[in-house]
């Protein structure tokens, strides 16, 4: 952690966004994260890629659990709302929240303990309903917190700072999302932000569950040699297979797409995705077809990065439910409440 | 398109190529890829490059213009550059240094660290040309630089009793005898240099006080006698023998029977350009060449002038004419330009305060003729001009639209300055060029004349009092090596040496966050006041409290930012908390294409790109834009391997005592 906080000071020609704001009116609190430490860089990605969009802060959610990553939330965007909630509880209020206000982006920022150990089954329902959400997991394989036990995304084999090693199978959070039918499916890695960027930007934009899974190196309990989840392991054994370049609605597109190589996918909101295809017999629409491409490089020792699945066809949670277009908090109590007769007649459905 | 196309044609080929990853399928996991196969060719890139919306062809130009090679720091002037205000210096006075000493209350101390290099400390935090100050970071962080040459009169102002520090010199002499003409800046310097190295320094002065130019044309409401007094003082206190009223009427005569081992010219530019026009001769009386009648009032010769003064120049003579007219008497006080005000010579600062007093300058007036009735100066005739600019703003052609006559009593020409040589007889080996300028040496400071050297605006013209100090400096070192029969060619060279300023894990020994205070205005005696006498100073210096907020503003540039690539492990830390967004981690490339690609634009040429060794896992480089860094050492501090270090630069200028022992046995050794 840094002692004297980030100066206000900025360049003083850095870029503006359509608000007329910089990346600096996008930052947050002071980091008190180990020095070094993947989760900030996942920070610095977050404010470019919210920058980048022109959001507006009063229309964030920032919503975290327990753990280092958790803290993540309070370091960007100070402007925007923020609930930091119980371990691996993240989801839940995401979820309420949602369906109270479905016109704010929700960023839920979590780690591989807090969705894939305490944390599971919320993680698990919250892409059943597709809830409308872009959902970080920052995945260092070890419970930082608490002095880097591992945790249930560490790989079979890698070693812990002390030596131990791993005999457990880890959770892909990614194969899970798969098999649980989530509607937008990448993963990235904390040291590639020309990576990252984009594809939180597609994943904010996107209408459902956006899950991306990063690799962030624990740089103080798992960056040693032995470990699976090292900057140098991370960066010598991942593939890049789809790069996502994130095209706003506003901007003409006006290049050519290489049929079979380039492939865009257009958003709801007119924006698109233009998906660059590093490896040639990949396809990011085939949910089954992806998954077992994941499982074969993953055989082999390399993380397959990327937007590995996409579908903007899935209806959402507030689609699937029927829910007005205006967010539910903004009708009026009349509106919401049935009354006591409007009551019995509901129960009276299920006598 | 088609250059994408043969990269991303490139990146399947080289997947296909690999038959290890492709084939393998009941293999167990692969072994490691040796990181070498990381180095980010264009295959590869793709991965890197932040696309909106698919990789522009940045790609393309690496396969044909040249990287830039890592940048060699060990060069002294990488570091040295970076501290904008040092590097402006001509005498490279550690103004970081001195600014930090200050406000650590050590005024002593950072007289001391300014009397190194500039040895004047409480004359140039008066009436320095500060070429520091344009140069500071500072103002291109936030427009207006640091207050560096008024905190230089702080340190003046507040120091204590320094005699005490001064160089000892040596009870026994080294046998060498030199001769300096002139009692100026340069020449104090010469003597301040070799005295401490056991030398008998003569300075032989035509007026009947030291200084110079220092004190006959600078009003004492600039720079008061006492200061003056004081620090040439400390010079002469070191054993200089000075001969006062005592001009050297012939360079031959000194040569062949002073005895000296070498001569030193340090005379200034005493010859006043007049302005040959009709009238002059008629009204000669009320006419007056600048510095000569500057001269004159700081002698006490002349005490008044007429009631409407016109001043013909605007260089800073100029704006001492001004000034000095009217506090004797003058009621209206007009600054004649020829050009438009952005071609002016004076500082901005000296314009300021000459408006401040109310005198006006007039542009666009070409003098055509001096004015005369009954035999006395009635005022003077202007052509009106006007002038094509082009998109430079280089004047491209001048038209005369009409003429005005402005009233005068008197008439002041401040239009330059020459030397002149009249006492050097042109027989003794000194040669001098078809302006009659002598040819000297521009880094011994030696004349074609072994053994004669000089400097200050007797060596290239009027300069400023800084540059003279440092013409006296290097001049120094030639008359040091020459008397000691070594080539005055064969000179130390600068150096620079760091030093860690880490102290714990968050811990500077030096104040490293970035103070968004404002520069402080020096506060003036009152208009009412400062006309009643003509030597009251009106700068009244810093207060306590404006020091104190003012040395806040330093970034501490000599606090270098020192990184070790082979310990990076590209975590992007340094990246993500730098303010001013100086870092980026990416592919080289050459030099115009790679400051496209930073991470803030990084349009400002004249301030060098940093670039790394390779990166160890990626084969990238870090690359710093020096331009805009605050050196608030947070890289370091978030730095989880101290691969960016803060290391503090000591620029070693040498003077004559570092030039190689002397070979002459019988120098005594200097305490």
């Amino acid at each position: 952690m840094t002692y004297i906080p980030k100066p206000k000071v900025r360049h003083p020609s850095l870029p503006r966004n359509a608000l007329g704001l910089t990346r600096r009116d996008y930052e947050g609190a002071l980091s008190t994260l180990c020095a070094g430490c993947g989760h900030d860089s996942i920070t610095a990605a977050l404010t470019e890629a919210i920058w980048g969009l022109s959001l507006e802060p009063q229309n964030i959610a920032k919503l975290s659990g327990i753990g280092c990553s958790s803290k993540t939330t309070a370091y960007f965007v100070s402007g925007g709302h923020g609930f930091n909630s119980v371990h691996g509880r993240m989801p839940s209020i995401a979820m309420g929240a949602n369906a109270a206000n479905r016109n704010l982006h929700y960023i839920g920022v979590s780690g591989d303990g807090d969705t894939l150990s305490i944390g599971l089954g919320q993680f698990a329902h919250a892409i059943r309903r597709n809830l409308n959400m872009l959902y970080v997991i920052e995945n260092n394989g070890v419970y930082g917190l608490t002095k880097g036990q591992f945790s249930a995304s560490a790989d079979i084999g890698s070693k812990a700072k002390k030596g131990d090693v791993n005999q457990q199978p880890p959770i892909d959070p990614v194969l899970l999302a798969l098999s649980l039918g989530a509607s937008f499916v990448a993963r990235s890695f904390s040291g590639d932000k020309a990576q990252l960027v984009p594809l939180l930007q597609a994943g904010l934009r996107h209408r459902g569950f956006a899950l991306i899974d990063v690799i962030s190196p624990c740089v103080t309990f798992n960056d040693h040699e032995g470990s699976t989840k090292s900057y140098a392991y991370t960066r010598e054994h991942y593939e890049p297979a789809v790069n996502a370049g994130f095209v706003p609605f506003e901007r003409e597109i006006v290049v050519d797409y290489a049929e079979g190589e380039c492939l865009p996918v257009v958003m709801h909101d007119g924006s698109r995705i233009v998906l660059h295809k590093l490896a040639k017999d990949y396809d990011p629409t085939d949910r089954v077809a992806a998954s077992a491409y994941i499982q074969a490089r993953a055989k082999q020792g390399e993380f397959l990065t990327g937007l590995l699945y996409v579908d903007e066809t899935q209806k959402e949670f507030h689609e699937l439910n029927g829910t007005p277009d205006v967010p539910l908090n903004s009708l009026s109590p009349e509106l919401l409440s049935p009354g006591a007769k409007g009551l019995d007649r509901i129960l009276a459905r299920f006598r | 398109m088609g250059i994408i196309a043969q990269c991303r044609a490139a990146s399947s080929g080289q997947l296909a190529a690999d038959g290890r990853r492709r084939d393998s399928g009941g293999e167990p996991p692969a072994a490691r890829r040796p990181l070498s196969a990381f180095r980010p060719t264009a295959a590869r890139f793709l991965r890197f490059a932040y696309t909106l919306p698919i990789p522009p062809p940045l790609v393309a130009p690496r396969f044909h213009l040249a990287e830039m090679p890592p940048t060699d720091t060990s060069h002294p002037d990488y570091f040295h550059r970076v501290v904008d205000c040092q590097w402006a210096c001509p005498a490279h006075t550690d103004v970081p240094e001195y600014i930090r000493l200050i406000a650590q209350g050590r005024f002593t101390d950072a007289y001391m660290v300014n009397r190194e290099a500039n040895v004047f400390p409480g004359i140039l935090g008066r009436v320095c040309d500060r070429p520091c100050e344009p140069a500071c970071r500072r103002s291109r962080v936030e427009n207006k630089p640091v207050a560096i040459c008024r905190l230089k009169r702080v340190a003046a102002d507040h120091k204590d009793e320094y005699a005490s520090r001064l160089p000892k010199i040596p009870a026994v002499k080294n046998g060498k005898h030199v001769a300096c003409i002139g009692a100026g800046p340069a020449s104090l310097t010469v003597a301040n240099d070799l005295l401490p190295l056991g030398y008998r320094v003569t300075i032989f002065e035509q007026l009947a006080e030291p200084g110079g130019l220092m004190r006959s044309n600078i009003p004492s409401f600039r720079l008061p006698q006492a200061i003056l007094d004081e620090e040439i003082g400390a010079i002469i206190g070191m054993g200089a023998e000075l001969k006062l009223g005592h001009p050297v009427k012939s360079m031959k005569e000194l040569l062949d029977r002073g005895g000296f081992d070498a001569v030193f010219v340090g005379s200034g530019a005493p010859k006043g350009k007049d302005l040959k026009l009709p009238g002059r001769a008629e009204a000669a009386p009320n006419i007056h060449i600048g510095i000569d009648w500057l001269e004159s009032v700081a002698f006490e010769h002349v005490k008044a002038i007429g009631r409407e003064v016109l001043i013909i120049g605007v260089g800073n003579t100029a704006m001492d004419c001004c000034r000095t007219s009217l506090r004797l008497g003058a009621q209206h006080v007009n600054v004649m330009a020829r050009k438009p005000r952005q071609f002016f010579k004076a500082s901005d600062w000296e314009l300021e305060d000459a408006e401040e007093e109310n005198v006006r300058i007039i542009v666009n007036r070409a003098p055509k003729r001096f004015v005369v009735e009954d035999g006395r100066l009635k005022g003077m005739l202007f052509d009106v001009m006007e002038y094509d600019l082009d998109a430079r703003g280089a004047i491209t052609a001048e038209r005369i639209t009409g003429e005005e006559f402005f009233a005068a009593s008197d008439v002041i020409l401040a239009i330059g300055q020459e030397n002149a040589f009249p006492w050097i007889e042109r027989d003794l080996g000194i040669e001098f060029d078809k302006w009659s300028v002598p040819k000297v040496d521009p880094v011994t400071f030696q004349s074609t004349r072994p053994g004669v050297f000089f400097g200050g605006d007797a060596a290239f013209g009027p300069k400023n009092i800084i540059w003279s100090v440092e013409h006296g400096h290097q001049a120094a070192i030639s008359v040091h090596r020459h008397c000691q029969g070594e080539a005055v060619t064969d000179r130390l060279a600068p150096g620079i040496n760091l030093q860690s300023r880490k102290m714990g894990m968050h811990e500077w020994s030096y104040s490293n966050d970035y103070n968004p205070a404002e520069r402080r205005l020096v506060p003036h005696v009152s208009l009412k006041e400062r006309f009643k006498k003509l030597n009251i100073e009106v700068e009244l210096g810093f207060t306590a409290e404006q020091a104190a907020a003012e040395v806040q503003r330093c970034l501490n540039c000599d606090i270098q930012t020192v990184f070790e690539a082979k310990l990076c492990i590209e975590c992007d830390a340094c990246i993500d908390i730098c303010p001013t967004d100086c870092l980026t981690i990416t592919a080289d490339g050459e030099e115009a294409e790679l400051r496209t690609r930073l991470r803030a634009p990084a349009k400002n040429l004249e301030q060098p790109l940093y670039v790394s060794a390779p990166l160890k896992q990626t084969g990238r480089v870090m690359v710093k834009d020096e331009d805009m860094c605050v050196h608030c050492g947070l890289c370091a501090e978030r730095c989880p391997t101290a691969a960016w270090d803060m290391q503090k630069s000591f620029v070693k200028w040498p003077h004559a005592e570092d030039q190689p022992p002397t070979c002459q046995p019988s120098l005594p050794k200097i305490a």
